[in-house]
């Protein structure tokens, strides 16, 4: 059903979805709680630069990524000063595609949560003697979780799906960074369908079953609010 | 501890500009109009308005001034909003506890069950807060303010978000607070009535700036205040239960001016009872009136006249030290000849108690 191949793509695809995800967590986290209760006036500047992954064709953002992770693009040549070696083609590169590609999607939701908490229970806090990094951590965190759960799974979700920035910055390299849905284009332009149906139906149940745990587990969090 | 302040802001069109003094303790309401910065200067007390400039000295503590900004967490108070805002992911114990846990080790007193015995909540603790009704939230709202054994106390309008039903649950746990307290409370409110019934000082303000501070029942009886002025304008008066009438079923109420008889209530000699005398409910005579079914009679001396509006005047009289309003006619004042220093009857129609 399934070559050692396809299999191989698949653990690198869950492989890159879960670091990215990780990694947005903790870089998102900070980001979206400032946009939720910054009062700086050209906020919306960053915002605008968070969404427009949304809506730039990845192709595009990969483009960049690549001349810029690449043996002459800035970053690559910092790599190789330092002794490391450039970014593109290798998974390093496709994680760091992925944070780029997937940051709205983990920012976003976090940003919800945090303004819906609103600033009075950190008001309450507060006068309940919570320092600001205490007031964060028990207040603001347990009541935006329903909008962590949204950010981690829709992350996780966005970056399996990953198509056009891979492509571009990554290649498709088996083993190293060929993603399954490159593995599926790759089996129809052989005219494999088979072996493309059966990763696509995999795929189609897996993301169904995930956005179904979410918002089965967001209406629970949601009953225990006011 | 007393508790002095000033405070300075601006905001848009609004200038917040208040010079206060609170006394030791007590309820101090913040009365005034909506709009006229009661939060704002509840919220600048707390620390919750960075951008308040002044000084606040609460004991021996400074707090505020120029120099020094202690924030919010590190100021001793309870504060208590005009929502419940209870933590939603904490059941009623984790909330009341929130605070309790953040105090230094030396500082835990067994708060908790005081608190949780002040407000009645024994039976609620493992709830959640949707599980609970308004009044009940606001309870523990007021319990978690309570449990941290703050200096001060800081109520901003606890009572606005509830309905009448919920307002008479509070208002008994409210004067349970009053008797028990130890520390200055500060209490805004834009409703008269609590204030009569709760405050024992007043801080009056008016678009930001003070415009009286003092006793409550003292202010509520100056004419120069819009407070005399009110449809249902009234006089506060401190008694004391006297003793208790078997055969009537009558109580006697001494104050400074006299004894007030009314129908009998429970209250143990000794007890001190805040009676309510509406304005419109005050008469005067200029000879003590014979014959007559009101039992409230009273030698009084005219204090001070304002005019109420076209038809009436506000007549201010001293019962002994006591002021006593009463609204009678211009056609009335004008036919009685009264004047300042006349010596007269007040005529007391009826009376309520504040419980």
């Amino acid at each position: 059903m399934f070559a050692e191949q396809d299999m191989q793509a698949l653990w690198l695809s869950l492989k890159l979805a879960g670091l990215t995800t990780i990694i947005l967590l903790f870089l998102g986290t900070p980001l979206a709680w400032w946009l939720a209760r910054s009062r700086w006036r050209y906020k919306f500047l960053l915002e605008a630069l968070v969404a427009l992954p949304l809506v730039l064709p990845p192709t595009v953002l990969g483009f960049y990524l690549l001349v810029a992770l690449g043996a002459n693009g800035p970053i690559g040549r910092l790599m190789e000063a330092l002794g490391g070696r450039p970014l593109a083609f290798t998974f390093a590169g496709l994680v760091v595609g992925s944070v780029f590609y997937s940051l709205p999607f983990v920012v976003q939701p976090l940003q919800n949560a945090f303004q819906a908490v609103g600033r009075r229970p950190l008001e309450v806090a507060a006068t309940l003697g919570a320092s600001p990094l205490d007031r964060f951590f028990s207040v603001a965190l347990p009541l935006a979780r329903p909008g962590f759960l949204t950010a981690a799974v829709l992350g996780f979700a966005h970056t399996l799906g990953e198509f056009g920035v891979v492509l571009m910055i990554g290649g498709n390299i088996p083993g190293s960074t060929q993603v399954i849905s490159i593995a599926i284009y790759d089996h129809v332009e052989a005219m494999e369908y088979g072996r493309a149906y059966w990763i696509s139906a995999g795929l189609l149940l897996f993301s169904f079953l995930l956005l179904l745990a979410v918002y089965g587990l967001n209406r629970r969090f949601s009953v225990a609010r006011p | 501890m007393t508790v002095e302040g000033r405070f300075f802001l601006q905001r848009g069109g609004f200038t917040l500009d208040v010079d206060f003094r609170l006394p030791a303790r007590g309820i101090t309401a913040l009365f005034g109009p909506s709009g006229c910065g009661k939060t704002t200067l509840l919220r600048a007390i707390a620390g919750l308005e960075p951008r308040a400039r002044g000084r606040l000295k609460v004991g021996r503590a400074l707090w505020q001034d120029e120099q020094v900004f202690l924030p919010t967490h590190r100021r001793s108070l309870g504060y208590v909003f005009q929502e419940p805002s209870l933590f939603a992911h904490l059941d009623v114990r984790g909330n009341i506890e929130y605070g309790l846990r953040r105090l230094p080790r030396s500082a835990r007193r067994p708060s908790l069950d005081r608190a949780v015995e002040l407000l009645g909540l024994e039976s609620l603790l493992g709830r959640k807060p949707h599980q609970l009704s308004g009044g009940e939230s606001q309870r523990v709202a007021i319990a978690r303010a309570l449990a941290v054994n703050p200096a001060l106390l800081l109520l901003d309008e606890p009572l606005a978000a509830l309905d009448e039903a919920r307002k008479a649950e509070i208002l008994p746990w409210l004067e349970s607070l009053h008797r028990e307290l130890a520390i200055p409370v500060v209490y805004v409110s834009h409703a008269r009535d609590e204030v009569a019934r709760l405050a024992d000082h007043l801080l009056l303000l008016e678009a930001g700036q003070l415009r009286a501070a003092g006793a409550v029942d003292e202010l509520f009886a100056r004419l120069d205040l819009p407070l005399a002025h009110r449809p249902d304008a009234e006089t506060i008066i401190e008694t004391r239960v006297a003793g208790h009438d078997a055969e009537y079923e009558l109580s006697w109420l001494d104050f400074s001016g006299g004894r007030f008889i009314l129908a009998r209530n429970h209250l143990p000699k000794g007890s001190r009872v805040r009676l309510q005398v509406k304005a419109n409910d005050v008469s005067i005579t200029l000879a003590r009136q014979q014959g007559t079914s009101i039992l409230n009679i009273f030698p009084a001396v005219v204090d001070a006249l304002a005019e109420d509006d076209r038809a009436k005047v506000m007549v201010r009289l001293m019962l002994g030290e006591q002021p006593l309003l009463c609204r009678i006619t211009r056609k009335s004042a004008a036919d009685l000849a009264l004047a300042p220093g006349k010596a007269v009857f007040a005529q007391v129609k009826s009376v309520a108690l504040l419980l």
